[in-house]
């Protein structure tokens, strides 16, 4: 990154807030090639959004409280806890399981969580012999009732150009390690079907409770590009 | 449209950034925006399918630049505009002209829950005949449509074998630009990823679509 380029991103995050630091703190070791990462944001934005909002409001067009109950929901509300707690229920009754990959909407219903971009939702199931990995090439299609609003990476061009023509890639630099005998299945979200993957459950863990379970499901491994581990095994399964 | 959000299987875009313990939103405008979208959506002006066109129609170097929610916020200043919410003024002053008429918000905390959970159609409809059947032998259309449309590029002039029969949905390639709603059956198709990309892919690996019955032909 040249000394310009870098000047330009400590005035932004100045302007931007201590939100962005981290991000300029990565940046310096990978060079940004695309505007997914948030040290680009230019300082008048928080102002023009603002502007925008008041006149909204001024407008009768929109309300605010209604926004900040939006928010609140997609911060606190929803998130992949939600989608945790699917698959530690999967695993502990076979049943479930069943009703899961038969019908998604409906068996994740039965825990509570429904709202939009929902309605069509499938899970696929990783078995030995194959591994699933969800990506949107189009835009940034996610299953938010389960698994929260998408982050950064899942929206951005790295990961949306090359999880088609390069999975394996990809689950290398996510640590994750598939044998070259698996079948890796990519899921490109390219309908209103929203797809949460299904992992393996780790071997040591016969004696946990459902709870105990769902703690150990994360998010990336829900979109596929991790497999779910226990934490003293070092990250390997 | 053959726009840069097209993104599947291009090259340069670099490596993956993962971000541990990522907030929901980096910056408090991130929330705002998502809000005021999602808001305004509520007043109907506009669907899904137009909404997501509205990102693609952004000038190819602004999409590449910009972040996430920084598109977001384009489009939506684009749009109140565009749909006569407000007028190019009011949205440079950030004031209401004077006598222009107060609205009611659609979106209330009491609506808001209601329009959170607010589902797509069904997509059981029997009158909606499939052209398709599961194990069927298909091939994306080999088509270039200028508006919007939800089959990517590398997937067309592609054979694959449909694995599922979704049902009826909405038809983006219309419904985007109030065309239609053109219902029609919609399929998840597998692809063998060699087929897709040569002899470079893993013979094991597959890539799997959702695509309409006006996105496939048979083989």
């Amino acid at each position: 990154m040249d000394g310009t380029r870098r000047s330009f991103l400590k005035a932004a995050v100045t302007a931007a807030g201590a939100a962005a630091t981290t991000d300029l703190a990565q940046a310096d070791s990978v060079a940004p090639i695309q505007g997914d990462a948030h040290q680009a944001v230019p300082s008048d934005l928080t102002l023009r959004v603002k502007s925008l909002e008041s006149l909204l409001v001024e407008k009768g067009l929109v309300d605010r409280a209604a926004l900040d109950a939006l928010i609140d929901t997609m911060e606190h509300k929803i998130g992949p806890r939600n989608g945790a707690r699917v698959v530690a229920r999967a695993w502990v009754d076979p049943a479930y399981k069943r009703r899961l990959l038969d019908n998604a909407p409906a068996a994740i219903a039965e825990l509570g969580y429904t709202s939009g971009q929902g309605e069509h939702m499938l899970v696929v199931e990783n078995t030995p012999k194959v591994h699933n990995l969800v990506v949107c090439t189009l835009c940034s299609c996610y299953p938010w009732p389960v698994l929260g609003l998408p982050p950064v990476w899942y929206k951005s061009a790295p990961y949306r150009s090359r999880a088609v023509i390069d999975p394996r890639g990809i689950l290398k630099e996510f640590g994750t390690h598939v044998a070259e005998d698996v079948e890796v299945r990519v899921w490109d979200s390219t309908a209103e079907l929203r797809y949460i993957v299904l992992p393996e459950r780790p071997g040591g863990t016969e004696r946990m409770t459902e709870e105990q379970l769902a703690a150990l499901v994360t998010r990336d491994a829900m979109v596929g590009v991790a497999k779910v581990t226990l934490p003293e095994s070092g990250g390997k399964p | 449209m053959n726009g840069v959000h097209d993104m599947g299987g291009q090259h340069g875009m670099g490596p993956v950034q993962h971000e541990k313990d990522e907030p929901v939103f980096h910056a408090a405008w991130e929330g705002r925006v998502d809000a005021l979208t999602r808001a305004m959506r509520a007043w109907r002006k506009w669907n899904l399918d137009t909404s997501r066109h509205g990102l693609e129609i952004l000038p190819p170097v602004d999409y590449l630049r910009m972040s996430y929610y920084e598109r977001w916020f384009n489009r939506l200043e684009t749009d109140v505009v565009k749909y006569g919410f407000v007028t190019p003024e009011e949205l440079k002053s950030g004031k209401a002209a004077a006598g222009s008429r107060t609205e009611t918000p659609v979106l209330t905390l009491a609506t808001s829950a209601r329009w959170l959970s607010r589902g797509l159609p069904s997509s059981v409809d029997p009158k909606v005949r499939p052209l398709f059947r599961v194990g069927q032998h298909v091939r994306a259309r080999n088509i270039h449509p200028t508006g919007h449309t939800r089959l990517p590029r590398y997937a067309r002039g592609k054979a694959g074998v449909v694995i599922r029969d979704h049902g009826v949905h909405v038809f983006p390639d219309t419904n985007a630009h109030f065309q239609g709603e053109k219902r029609q059956h919609v399929y998840s198709v597998r692809f063998n990823a060699r087929e897709l990309w040569g002899p470079q892919a893993s013979p094991h690996d597959s890539v799997h679509l959702d695509m309409w019955d006006d996105y496939l032909e048979r083989v």
